[in-house]
């Protein structure tokens, strides 16, 4: 049955989108350095592998758009909560068109679909940390209060809060959902601020999870039929103290995933997909 | 002497009255029955404070204003004033006081409300007069009456004991009703008759009038399943009556969460005060009011039962539909589909045309097939399903909805941006446009408060914070803002006391607090819910009647209106505690300690000495006395602990007390001596005490803390309210910062207004009060009757149209009375207590007058406090020194002249330093305030007594709550009285970080006779 806020982490599907080779040097980033598209490709297999044949979700790809480098980012394009999706206006006008394929993808699940048709609105679904019981907003430079305000009328059951983005690029690129009622977040002073703002705007509480690495908390949780809390965390290669911290969930069942490549273009866990639950929706 | 007369007269005549025409009686019973604790205690506060301050203030009134009510009170008091006079008399002094009410009200509704009601009583008047008949009745049997009254009195004087000054009053005033129960016999026995007898001389041709003619009201109350209930209630009924009323009819046991509102002349949904007279609140003649739900629950699970939980989903059906309570397509669908299981049962496959009944239904604003179909579809899924658990599943989904609970009123930031403030269980939510922007948690806020037009609310700091902080917000104008403050006092106080209070709190007296919030709090209403022991209650469920009406778009649109903007705008009004923005700013309260200095008026500086040298052996021999007799709860108190919510309140109110610092601007030190009559405090309160306290020469060194708590003035400060609210949670810190820090700062710039049209309410009522003490001295009948005139008119008008203020007054005259006089006090017998004094004196007088004026001194005693006791009302701090000589009667039955004789004459010097807040003065005195709820805590260590009233105000949509704490220190011969107070105050400060002292007395009494000899 349904009903509100039930079922947090239950997924049945997956979206997501190949890697173009306009990402190596077209994509957007925060920082310069080069990517190794064919790197960059098989660690977004094995992603899309642990999506599917691990975890048993119902994947669907994407083909990659040469015109639009970015477009593995998948998540930035729409933002989806029970069955109702919201298609974004990112932030970055080069990655406005990402949205048509993502659209096209969620009509065909049937999903109620939101357009974000302001044009004073921005948001990236990177922005959007939805806790289970409530919607956090980054405001960042991809996003705008009116994305926002949007976003907020898009899912009217939830509270929708706005918390101010000063570093990074999106609000979860230092954060991410754990498990129900549990916030990983990195340890960084921006970081730590963002939670201390999210756990004030809140009516619920939330337990953190600090890692020493901002980007190693961007996690992706789930809670799946036979397989319990499953959370997809970067590898100890990359972040290895924070991985030990992933270490402790013991009621987790972790499963590491090399985001080496993609990292340079800023892309983190959670960017690479939009996940989606059908079975459970009324 | 003659006010002594007058006073008794006055209770005798009452009785008599009563006695005479039973029908008034009754009425008057019934009136007082009807009303809360709070209107006999505001009448008992109105009475003192006429008494007391009256006679202070009478000195700066008009003299116009004397006369008329000098008149007024005499006419029925003197001898076989034709019935003519008598009547013109009565509408004399209606008139009088009907203007001065008018200055008092602070707010625009309630002037107008006043108005009204002085509309009203002219228009009574005539009927008044027509009544007279028995009021001129009476008026004739006075006079033999007050003659017997007098030789009572004169008893009485004997057996009372005596009381000193101001405290004296008050006792006396015990005293008189404890003689006109124990003498009247026949009489009254009850209190409730003897306060209505005090006010009735005057008022009762009125009330009779009234009671006899008493309009009956039609209201209209929109149910939430549709229907209308329609039930008549007196116009003068109190919003409590009739929300009883309306769940007597709707079988609800747990109304806690609910309330009556209705729509005000701006179009704005308020709450009906519970504690207020509907009609004050209702402009129109059009009394129709709408059963809402004022807490939404956070658990509705936890509700006892499914009657409880159906009227919940009525009202949530209802927000839902308006789009008052947004949510998702599915969760439309999902609600409206739990509505059908309820209200229709299983769903029929066989039935014809599901969807057109489905299409009859308003389940959302924007309703569409598709919508219907998947309510239809979700519907089938509930078969078996009853209809208590569709309505439990039902809730279970809604109260997850984030605006679940949220009552939203629009605002601007700082910088103009428009935004929505919502209040909710868990605090304060700041929204841009659906966005939450922020959010105050009711533990993150120290203090809630109003000024004109904007809100603010103070924010506790942070980890990483040094400083609090505060956030303002503009409101449309001065009355959203007040709105919002009261939601925010009542919210707070409703949901946020169910944290179990910290040990350390606990121990303190904590009141309900100032604020305003009458009823229960949700804890409250849980234990008591726990208890319904009845079976469950068979109700019907009407198939939404009222959401099939939405649409039609007929009642169901209305609340839509006025609530989808603004949310649901309900004003507790009960709730606001903020007495008057002058006490709320206890910041500018300075403290002269040093300055106590013993100043007698009347006495040279020989006398002085010698009094002070006097009170050393004094205390000497007291120390060998027996402690005085531990104070006893007023009735008023009484009645205000039976409430229910005087538990919560108290334990606010205590934090409140906390916050109790020391800070005096006026020293006011009154050594007032009574010749004869020695003032024994306790003698008023309890018959036996006197006699006791007589033979024990107590020495007290009495610290009577009040803690203006400082009333937040809704203007001002919601922080009040607030703080009071944290007081009774774990944060009693709130309550401190706010209520001092906000009060002084605040009051000035908020309240100018308010404070002035308090302040000319003040003056007023010192006026009236005043009035008598001048014309006491050479008329003493008159006086006495003028008090009680006054003291009567004060009830009605007041009640009516300056209830407001005089409660304040009251309260002020509790603080006052309780801070002079004895623990015991009783606030309303003051005004009698007045007379008593005076009767005292008269015997005092023949007998021994031994000090100086004895019955002028008498009535100075008595009146003492009032004139010179400026304190009360007077800016000024006036010195006053009063020294009372209580000669007490061991046996008050014989109260003739020579037990007077007899019975050992105490002199006894009583010194009163009074320090007090001059604006916290002001605020209490000026507006007009209704008495919300009023608790007594007392606790006794082995010298020490300390008492704690919590006085809830509600002044014009503002709660004022008062915590008065009165610490005795009994001490043996070497109390240093300065040390003591010092001590008092240090520990009450400890205890209450926050609390600001408003006024120390220094009560000694000594027992002159040895010295003299």
């Amino acid at each position: 049955m349904a009903g509100l806020m039930v079922g947090f982490g239950h997924y049945t599907h997956a979206i997501v989108r190949g890697i173009p080779a306009s990402l190596a040097k077209e994509a957007l980033r925060s920082s310069q350095s080069e990517v190794d598209v064919v790197n960059a490709r098989r660690e977004h297999e094995a992603y899309v592998e642990v999506l599917g044949t691990r975890l048993g979700l119902e994947v669907v790809e994407l083909p990659a758009d040469e015109s639009l480098p970015d477009c593995v980012f998948v998540e930035d394009a729409a933002v989806v909560c029970g069955d109702t999706a919201l298609i974004t206006r990112p932030g970055a006008e080069s990655r406005r068109r990402e949205t048509e394929a993502m659209k096209g993808a969620l009509k065909d699940l049937n999903l109620n679909i939101v357009e974000m048709t302001d044009e004073n609105a921005t948001l990236d679904g990177g922005d959007v940390l939805f806790t289970g019981r409530e919607f956090f907003v980054g405001l960042s430079k991809r996003t705008n209060q009116r994305g926002a305000e949007i976003l907020a009328d898009a899912f009217k059951d939830y509270a929708v809060s706005t918390v101010p983005v000063l570093e990074g690029l999106h609000l979860k690129s230092f954060c991410s959902m754990g498990g129900p009622g549990l916030i990983v977040i990195g340890s960084s002073e921006p970081a730590q601020k963002a939670l201390k703002i999210m756990q004030q705007m809140s009516d619920h509480r939330y337990d953190k999870l600090t890692v020493p690495d901002d980007l190693a908390a961007n996690c992706i949780y789930m809670n799946l039929p036979n397989k319990g809390h499953v959370l997809l965390h970067p590898t100890a290669e990359e972040f290895p103290e924070s991985v030990k911290v992933f270490e402790k969930l013991k009621d987790h069942m972790l499963i590491p995933v090399s985001n080496m490549e993609k990292v340079k273009v800023d892309g983190a866990l959670t960017c690479c997909s939009v996940l989606i639950n059908k079975k459970g929706n009324i | 002497m003659t006010t002594e007369a007058g006073s008794e007269t006055e209770v005798k005549e009452k009785a008599e009255e009563s006695a005479a025409q039973p029908d008034r009686s009754e009425k008057a019973k019934e009136e007082t029955q009807e009303v809360p604790n709070a209107e006999g205690e505001e009448k008992e506060k109105e009475k003192e404070k006429e008494g007391k301050e009256g006679k202070g203030i009478a000195r700066y009134l008009p003299t116009w204003l004397k006369k008329q009510k000098s008149q007024s009170q005499t006419s029925p008091t003197k001898e076989g004033p034709p019935t003519e006079e008598a009547v013109s008399k009565v509408t004399q002094e209606e008139d009088g006081p009907a203007p001065e009410v008018n200055g008092h009200a602070e707010e625009e509704e309630e002037e107008e409300e006043e108005k009204e009601e002085k509309e009203a009583v002219k228009s009574e008047q005539v009927k008044e007069k027509e009544a007279e008949s028995h009021s001129t009745a009476s008026a004739d049997t006075e006079p033999a009456k007050e003659e017997k009254v007098e030789e009572s009195a004169e008893k009485a004087a004997d057996e009372t004991t005596v009381t000193t000054e101001g405290e004296g009053a008050e006792e006396q005033k015990k005293e008189q009703e404890g003689e006109e129960e124990g003498g009247g016999g026949g009489g009254g026995g009850e209190e409730e008759e003897e306060e209505e007898g005090h006010t009735s001389i005057f008022q009762s041709p009125l009330r009779l009038v009234r009671k006899t003619k008493m309009k009956l009201m039609a209201c209209h109350v929109a149910l939430l399943d549709g229907t209308d209930f329609t039930c008549e209630v007196e116009k003068r009924a109190k919003g409590q009556y009739l929300f009883f009323k309306v769940c007597e009819h709707l079988n609800l046991m747990e109304k806690d969460y609910f309330g009556l509102s209705y729509t005000d002349s701006h179009e704005q949904k308020c709450w009906l005060d519970p504690t207020k007279e509907i009609k004050r609140q209702i402009r129109s003649n059009n009394w129709q009011f709408v059963f809402n739900v004022k807490f939404y629950p956070p658990d509705p699970s936890l509700l006892t039962e499914d009657i409880t939980r159906y009227l919940l989903c009525l009202q949530l059906r209802e927000d839902v539909a308006s789009g008052r309570l947004p949510c998702s397509f599915v969760t439309h669908a999902l609600l409206g589909s739990y509505t059908l299981q309820a209200e229709v049962g299983d769903y029929e496959p066989d039935q014809p045309r599901p969807l057109d009944n489905v299409s009859q239904l308003t389940f959302a604003p924007n309703q569409s097939k598709e919508m219907e179909e998947k309510i239809l579809e979700l519907h089938k899924s509930h078969r078996g399903m009853t209809p208590a658990q569709a309505d439990t599943q039902f809730l279970e989904n809604a109260k997850k909805l984030s605006m679940y609970g949220v009552d939203l009123h629009h605002a601007k930031d700082s910088e103009g941006v428009d935004i929505m403030l919502g209040v909710c269980a868990n605090g304060l939510l700041v929204y841009k446009d659906r966005l939450r922007i922020n959010r105050f948690a009711w533990p993150k806020i120290l203090k809630i408060s109003y000024k004109r037009n904007n809100f603010y609310i103070k924010i506790r700091p942070g980890e990483t914070e040094q400083f609090e902080s505060t956030v303002g917000f503009k409101l449309q104008n001065h009355r959203s803002a007040k709105r919002l403050w009261k939601v925010c006092v009542e919210n707070h106080s409703f949901f946020r006391l169910n944290a179990p209070e910290p040990p350390t709190k606990a121990r303190f007296l904590t009141l309900g607090s100032k604020f305003r919030y009458s009823g229960r709090t949700q804890a409250q209403t849980r234990v008591a819910s726990s208890l319904i022991d009845r079976p469950a209650p068979n109700f019907e469920r009407t198939s939404s009647k009222r959401i099939s009406r939405s649409l039609d778009g007929a009642p169901v649109i209305n609340i839509t209106e006025a609530s989808s903007e603004n949310g649901r705008e309900p004003h507790l009004e009960l709730q606001s505690d903020s007495k008057s923005p002058m006490r709320v700013h206890g910041d500018n309260i300075y403290v002269r300690h040093s300055n106590l200095m013993l100043e007698d008026h009347d006495k040279t500086q020989e006398d002085v000495l010698k009094h002070q040298a006097s009170i050393s052996q004094l205390k000497r021999s007291f120390m060998e006395a027996p402690p005085p007799s531990p104070p006893q709860p007023n009735q008023w108190e009484k009645r205000l602990t039976s409430s229910p919510a005087t538990t919560i309140r108290i334990q606010q109110q205590q934090h409140v007390t906390t916050e109790v610092e020391i800070e005096e601007t006026v020293v006011v030190q009154e050594v007032s001596i009574a010749p004869k009559p020695g003032l024994v405090t306790v003698t008023a309160s309890s018959p036996a005490d006197p006699p006791a306290e007589q033979e024990t020469r107590e020495q007290e060194v009495t610290v009577e803390e009040e803690e203006v708590v400082v009333a937040e003035e809704a203007k001002v400060s919601k922080q009040e309210s607030v703080s009071s609210e944290s007081e009774s949670e774990e944060e009693a810190e709130y309550h401190p910062n706010v209520s001092v820090s906000i009060c002084h700062t605040q009051i000035p710039e908020e309240k100018e207004e308010e404070e002035e049209q308090e302040e000319e309410a003040e003056d007023k009522t010192a006026a009236e009060q005043g009035m008598l003490p001048p014309d006491a001295p050479s008329l003493p009948a008159e006086v006495s009757q003028a008090v009680e005139a006054t003291s009567q008119e004060a009830e009605e008008d007041l009640e009516a149209e300056k209830s407001k203020n005089a409660e304040e007054e009251k309260e002020a005259e509790r603080g006052m009375e309780e801070r002079t006089g004895d623990p015991m006090m009783t606030p309303e017998e003051a005004p009698n207590g007045h007379a008593l004094p005076e009767e005292s004196a008269k015997g005092m007088v023949a007998s021994a007058e031994e000090e100086e004026e004895p019955t002028m001194n008498g009535e100075a005693s008595l009146a003492e406090a009032e004139p010179r006791p400026q304190v009360i009302c007077c800016s000024e701090p006036p010195v006053v020194k009063t020294e009372m000589v209580t000669i007490s009667d061991t046996f008050a039955a014989q109260k003739t002249e020579i037990a007077t004789k007899e019975v050992p004459i105490v002199h006894t010097e009583t010194k009163t330093i009074t320090y007090e807040a001059a604006q916290l003065d002001g605020n209490s005195d000026g507006e007009p305030g209704v008495l919300m709820t009023a608790q007594t805590i007392t606790s006794e260590s082995l010298c020490t007594t300390t008492t704690t009233h919590i006085t809830k105000m509600l002044k014009g949509g503002l709660s004022e709550t008062r915590i008065e704490k009165r610490i005795v220190i009994t001490g043996d011969c070497d109390i240093d009285h300065d040390q003591a107070l010092a001590q008092a105050i240090k520990e009450a400060k400890e205890q209450h970080p926050d609390m600001s002292v408003t006024r120390v007395v220094v009560h000694k009494e000594t027992e002159l006779a040895e010295e003299e000899d």
